[in-house]
């Protein structure tokens, strides 16, 4: 039986999206059977992110709604063995599905693979409640910012009232630089103010940028600093106590990533 | 005046630390929010106790969390509770 898994942030553009399609690649590169599911109904992006936009020919409205079977939907992913895509509608709006249909097509895709990462839009609307319905486990996305990790907050407020109760903390974007200077929230500050356990800590990497310009997800490119957290928080989902690459210690977290740094440009 | 541009000031607070205090202050008042049921429950707690010391009028009473300033531009939240008193019971005085 595979595990589903949500990845939501209350607020828009942190990085939902991004975290989605990286992780589920680095699941699939360990070989898992992966099907990563796009609920951003209306607004899809997961596909663009993977690089899978001309592959589409039916999307998870026209699962829920009988016009095509599952199978047909789900698109194989060529360069990843046993990852697949179920892309979103473009065209229709979130109350084409309800939590009821999420949760069916939830326990199917758990028959045939490991793990089920869906895509959450921003908002706490109805394309959340969809989202969120047939998960196992939650991972929250916060950027070391105010207006996020109080929507954050939110999130695992509501997700604790939908039984949802150990959701995971992933801080996107974080900037050494200015953390140093004492610009920008720790990840000791962000943790201890939202009170969850972490999950991991992806640096804000202009690699992301490039890997989506060109449909690749970062974790392929062994020199993305993003990248190499991705690979870790996927080990860390496998159950694999993968030491918090010194990126993500919770202890004297912030020498630990200065040293990999320093590390990094010795090489 | 003055006020604004210590807000800014450099040798003052980290703008990490500004952060991590409006947030929190923010998240105490989401929190209590998140459930209608939150205050109710206070209220009733505190309507238990009182009750053996003095009758209040239970339909007067208000409570509510705000926020309140303390010195140089600090706020703190705070518990308000207005509670009309009607008599004092006789175990209070005698003590
Ligand atoms: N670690 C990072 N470093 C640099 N850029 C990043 C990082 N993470 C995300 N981004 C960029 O931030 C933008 C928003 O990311 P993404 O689309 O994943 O967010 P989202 O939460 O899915 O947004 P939405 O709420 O609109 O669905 C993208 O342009 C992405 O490339
Ligand atoms: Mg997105």
């Amino acid at each position: 039986m595979g595990e589903v898994i949500v990845i939501t942030s209350g607020k828009g553009g942190v990085g939902k999206t991004t975290t989605t399609a990286n992780i589920g690649t680095a699941l699939a590169l360990e070989g898992k059977q992966v099907v990563l599911i796009d609920a951003d109904i209306g607004l899809r992006n997961l596909d663009v992110v993977m690089g899978l936009e001309n592959r589409i020919v039916y999307d998870l409205v026209d699962v829920v709604e009988g016009v095509c079977r599952l199978k047909q939907a789900l698109i194989r992913d060529k360069r990843f063995k046993g990852l697949y895509l179920l892309p979103a509608a473009q065209t229709r709006d979130k109350n084409a599905v309800n939590p009821e249909q999420m949760k069916n097509l939830c326990e199917e895709l758990k028959k045939h693979f490991d793990y089920i990462l869906i895509d959450c839009p921003a908002g706490i609307e109805q394309g959340f409640k969809n989202a969120i319905a047939g998960a196992d486990r939650a991972i929250v996305i916060t950027v070391p910012e105010v207006s996020s990790v109080r929507d954050a907050d939110r999130i695992i407020g509501l997700l604790s009232a939908q039984g949802l109760n150990t959701p995971l903390l992933v801080v996107n974007r974080l900037r050494m630089d200015m953390v140093k200077k004492g610009d920008m929230m720790d990840i000791d500050d962000t943790i201890d103010i939202l009170g969850i356990d972490l999950l991991g800590v992806v640096p804000d990497d202009e690699r992301i940028i490039v890997s989506s310009n060109r449909g690749e997800p970062a974790v392929i490119e062994a020199s993305s600093l993003a990248g190499q957290a991705y690979r870790n928080i996927a080990k860390r989902i496998m159950g694999e106590d993968v030491p918090l690459i010194q990126l993500e210690n919770n202890d004297r977290f912030i020498d630990k990533l200065l040293g990999l740094f320093k590390s990094k440009k010795k090489n | 005046m003055l006020d604004f541009f210590k807000f800014f000031s450099k040798e003052d607070n980290k703008s990490k630390d500004i952060a991590k205090e409006r947030l929190k202050l923010i998240l105490i008042h989401d929190r209590a929010n998140v459930s209608p049921k939150f205050l109710d429950m206070i209220k009733g707690d505190i309507i238990k106790v009182i009750s053996n010391y003095m009758e209040i009028d239970e339909a007067g009473m208000d409570i509510k969390l705000s926020r309140i300033e303390r010195e140089n531009d600090n706020y703190s939240s705070a518990l308000i509770a207005n509670i009309p008193i009607k008599r004092m019971k006789k175990i209070g005085k005698n003590n």
